[in-house]
């Protein structure tokens, strides 16, 4: 097995702001806007550094994604940011008729996805923001799971010219992928090479699908982890040649079962390579207030969750 | 002052052109398409300094945005009629396969439409986008934007407003369509809005009025009045009452031709107020 090191926690929304603040400097097209959540977005650098750039919008983000939508006519590439749901369920229809359906070259910044932005409950805590974004057609859906492919994923999408949804967390989490990275939209990583179980994650699971996959090798299981970053457009070739080898897989996602990752590799494999699969993933239901970890076991969605998943699929092989 | 016969004449044909559209496919919206028909004659004829051909970015140029799309007849006939794709392309309006939706959208590549619309509201908000982009790109052309008044009823609106005044987007010209009907009757009766002049006005907008929103002659002097009072620090809002349906007796004053495309017989009354001037897609 590969051994990956955690070279300290940090909050993927922090890497967001690294690349934001680094594309300030080197693409002069890029502009931000914010729905009064600057410091939560990490976006304080890239205001301070280039003001004229930054754009505050108040609490008002209908406003700000048709705002985005209209400065991409002249040139520029607008990153909006505020929570994934005020990015998404908010403003679904702006999202759809003047940034997907209109094609404009507008990146949704999203942050505190899922549960684990914690004691805010589940007003703020957006479970099915992946599903609405997935279903817009031309839409790039990416959930990175640490801060250097955060930062790393920041710096491509200013490169990829169409509508992007990107979505990140509040908590600090192991930092354990190669700094300076080179992203690639749509390319999955495989992280350990295994014969018995696909174990494909995506955002903060990651982390956890690797430590799953070491309890599974002391229990002499061979799990392969595959790291989807970008579940639109899935790498389905990853995805397929790793199920052909396995014979069984269990998708993870901090996101609920119905319309997340899970249900996109179903459809590759009800297509393609019918395989027996497990979900860990929230199921239909909202979350609730409590410290991220507590969320992360009650609402199984954590290493351990994902060796009882593996348990079971491989039964159903 | 440009020749007003002129612009008169093509506002003709652009009716007929609207009626024509509608009643083919017996859908669309006449309504609104006739009440703003003088409105976009005088802004694509006279009032907007525009480049030749369509690039998306618009740069070295003034914008519009249209947000009431649903009066895509009057937006396509004009948009043609000034050149920006054949005039006989109107004859695929709402057909499958056609480059002229229902309501307007950059998606089949129309050159002059630069954002879909048709969901109420967002309009606004990417003129003010597009203002703020050629504030950055040191671009001194104006944004145009069109609305209507019952429009004005989703909320969205209301943030694009406040922002515009408060971050200064002066060189934005929002006008609204003041011809007071929506679909399920008058804006009076659906959902009064007030005062829209005071509420401009308290939102730190710069207001001016067109009473007559249908004179070709009065709505340049309003939109020449409403750029000469831009670039001053404050967006400027161009309130113009027109009448919907109009140039249309049987249409006029009612909201029952929103939606709604005339039979033979009406389309018969309709064309023989408004002969052929430049001659029929």
């Amino acid at each position: 097995m590969i051994e990956y090191k955690n070279t300290g926690n940090k909050d993927t929304r922090s890497g967001f702001g690294a690349g934001l603040t680094e594309l300030g400097q080197t693409n002069d097209n890029v502009v931000a806007l914010c729905a009064d959540l600057t410091g939560s977005l990490k976006m304080d650098d890239f205001k301070a550094n280039h003001p004229d750039r930054f754009f505050q919008v108040g609490i008002a983000e209908a406003n700000m994604i048709g705002m985005a939508a209209g400065m991409t006519i002249g040139g520029k590439i607008p990153f909006t940011g505020t929570f994934a749901n005020f990015s998404t369920g908010r403003v679904y229809d702006q999202i759809r008729q003047s940034v997907a359906y209109s094609h404009k070259n507008v990146k949704i910044c999203a942050s505190h996805a899922g549960v684990t932005l914690g004691e805010d409950g589940a007003t703020h805590q957006i479970l099915e923001d992946i599903g609405l974004m997935k279903m817009l057609p031309g839409m790039t859906v990416i959930n990175t799971c640490d801060y250097n492919q955060t930062k790393a994923a920041t710096l491509a999408i200013a490169k990829h010219h169409g509508p992007v949804y990107l979505r990140f967390g509040r908590p600090k989490v192991a930092n354990f992928t190669p700094e300076n990275q080179t992203f690639e939209i749509g390319k999955a990583v495989y992280l350990q090479i295994g014969n018995d179980v696909t174990i494909v994650a995506t955002g903060h699971l990651v982390w956890e699908a690797l430590e799953a996959a070491k309890t599974l090798n002391e229990k002499g299981i061979s799990a392969e982890v595959i790291n989807i970053h970008t579940i639109k457009p899935l790498d389905v070739d990853a995805i397929i040649n790793s199920v052909k080898k396995t014979g069984c897989v269990v998708t993870c996602e901090e996101h609920n079962y119905l319309g997340g990752l899970g249900e996109s590799v179903s459809r590759v494999l009800a297509l393609h390579h019918p395989t027996p699969q497990e979900f860990v993933a929230t199921k239909d239901t909202f979350g609730e207030s409590g410290t991220p970890a507590q969320l992360m076991d009650k609402y199984g969605l954590n290493a351990k969750a994902i060796v009882e998943a593996s348990l079971t699929v491989l039964k159903r092989k | 002052m440009p020749d007003i016969k002129q612009l008169e004449d093509l506002t003709t044909q652009v009716r007929r052109d609207i009626l024509r559209m509608v009643h083919k496919v017996n859908s669309g919206h006449p309504g609104g398409s006739l009440g703003c028909a003088e409105f976009f004659v005088a802004l694509y004829q006279d009032v907007m300094q525009r480049n030749d051909g369509f690039n998306m970015d618009g740069k070295g140029e003034d914008l519009f945005f249209l947000s009431n799309g649903h009066i895509s007849p009057v937006y396509y006939s004009v948009l043609a009629r000034s050149g920006y794709f054949p005039v006989d392309e109107l004859n695929t309006f709402r057909l499958i396969n056609s480059r002229l939706q229902g309501h307007p959208t950059t998606h089949e590549g129309l050159p002059g439409v630069r954002i879909a619309s048709g969901s109420l509201g967002q309009g606004m908000s990417v003129a003010i986008g597009a203002a703020e982009t050629k504030k950055l790109n040191n671009d001194k052309h104006i944004v145009y934007s069109l609305h209507g008044d019952g429009e004005l009823q989703e909320g969205q609106n209301w943030e694009a407003i406040m922002y515009a005044s408060g971050n200064k987007v002066d060189n934005l010209i929002s006008t609204i369509d003041l011809n007071g009907q929506q679909i399920d009757g008058s804006t009076d009766d659906v959902l009064p809005m007030g005062n829209l002049k005071a509420k401009f006005e308290a939102f730190g907008w710069t207001v001016v009025e067109v009473e007559e929103g249908n004179s070709i002659e009065a709505i340049i002097k309003g939109l020449e009045d409403a750029k000469s009072k831009s670039g001053q620090g404050k967006p400027v809002c161009v309130l113009l009452k027109t009448v919907m349906g109009n140039g249309v007796d049987f249409m006029m004053h009612t909201h029952a031709w929103h939606g709604k495309a005339p039979n033979d017989d009406q389309l018969a009354i309709g064309l023989g107020q408004n002969s052929e001037t430049l001659g029929d897609y």
